[in-house]
């Protein structure tokens, strides 16, 4: 995949950006749909997150960060502007977060790759009722008190469930050091 | 610039999800635009999304594949923004609220108190705050959560100080009531829900009398 970006980056490759558009235009599409999109707007949005990656690939091509977590938070921005324009939602600099924070990266060693299928792991070995609650927050954009009358639980039992899956996911980091 | 307290990890998690109400996630980015530490929770929260989105059964595109040439090129790589802005205005907050705090309208609401409303469009509301020395924030009578971001002098409560970028995010009904110290204080602040400041001439500020 870094491949495929280091082609659209360095010499605007239509084939490459074909093979992106053709992996993950239908993910983000289905991302669009859970998150309320009718079917026309979801693919309209899929289209401009991919374009995106298109005009950004230069920004992004020799980054270590992940594809589809960049895709992820421009997926999610788009997503995001398109309901509420006037949200002051920062412009984050995708996939360079952790560097622009100046902190050092304890696991810098490891790469992207196997990061990304840590979290993975570790998501599925949650238990369901917390796999429910990040799903809810992730793909279908609700909020704390939205996924509270959702399930029918205490609010706070929604933010406890989130904070127990958020440090078990954050503890497979920990142990790899 | 030393921020000790920040947001919460389950309001982390739904910023970075980008299911925060319009309110709170405007006042969420503006502490991570000032925090390394939150930021650096964010991306690493972000790769949850990255997962999942990944994980997505596929919807099948139906139209066909844009014609790139109609978009241009791809850009060049330009320098990341990455600096930690200087100003008391975090640049999440700067279209709304204006890049300086000494050219803000105040609306007068009580006895040393200010505030001036931000337009924000979605779910809840969002307020600057003013807060005379000693005075303290009222509780303003709402339901939901709440997000408040210190970005001038300081504000104080049972459980500390909160200097320019420190967040109080407390889940809902935990008794918190926290005053300007004696520089006063100018604070962001979400509201879930909308907050009827009209009320709070009601139930007046305590003034603030020393920990």
């Amino acid at each position: 995949m870094a491949d495929l970006l280091r082609r659209i980056a360095e010499r605007a490759d239509p084939a490459a950006f074909r093979e992106l558009y053709e992996t993950y235009g239908p993910r983000v599409k289905a991302y669009m749909i859970r998150r309320g999109a009718d079917a026309g707007t979801a693919e309209d949005l899929a289209q401009e997150t991919l374009l995106m990656v298109w005009r950004k690939a230069a920004l992004y091509a020799g980054d270590k960060g992940s594809m589809t977590t960049w895709l992820f938070t421009i997926a999610r921005n788009l997503r995001i502007d398109r309901l509420r324009r006037e949200v002051p939602w920062q412009e984050l600099p995708e996939g360079r977060l952790a560097q622009a924070s100046g902190d050092p990266q304890p696991d810098e060693a490891v790469a992207e790759k196997e990061r990304q299928e840590r979290v993975q792991a570790a998501l599925a070995e949650l238990p369901a009722e917390q796999q429910r609650v990040v799903a809810l927050a992730y793909l279908e954009g609700l909020s704390h008190s939205e996924i509270s009358a959702r399930l029918g639980m205490p609010l706070g039992t929604v933010k406890s469930r989130m904070r127990i899956a958020y440090q078990k996911i954050r503890a497979t980091f920990e142990n790899l050091e | 610039m030393t921020i000790t307290r920040h947001l919460d990890d389950a309001t982390l998690m739904s910023f970075a999800a980008g299911s925060l109400p319009g309110a709170l996630a405007a006042v969420a980015a503006a502490h991570v635009a000032m925090c390394g530490r939150c930021r650096g929770e964010v991306a690493f929260l972000e790769r949850i999304g990255g997962a999942l989105l990944g994980s997505l059964p596929q919807v099948a595109m139906l139209r066909p594949k844009p014609a790139l040439p109609e978009f241009g090129g791809p850009q060049e790589a330009t320098a990341s923004p990455g600096e930690v802005p200087s100003g008391e205005v975090p640049p999440p907050l700067m279209r709304i609220a204006g890049a300086s705090l000494d050219s803000v309208r105040w609306r007068w609401i009580a006895p040393g108190l200010w505030h001036r409303p931000l337009p924000i469009r979605g779910e809840g509301s969002l307020h600057l705050l003013k807060g005379s020395p000693g005075v303290s924030v009222p509780e303003h009578g709402h339901g939901g959560s709440e997000l408040t971001l210190v970005l001038r002098g300081a504000l104080l409560d049972s459980s500390g100080r909160y200097g320019p970028g420190d967040v109080a995010d407390f889940d809902e009904g935990i008794e918190h009531s926290p005053a300007a110290d004696a520089t006063g204080c100018i604070c962001v602040v979400a509201n879930e829900r909308p907050t009827r400041f009209r009320n709070l001439l009601a139930q007046l500020l305590r003034p603030w009398h020393g920990i």
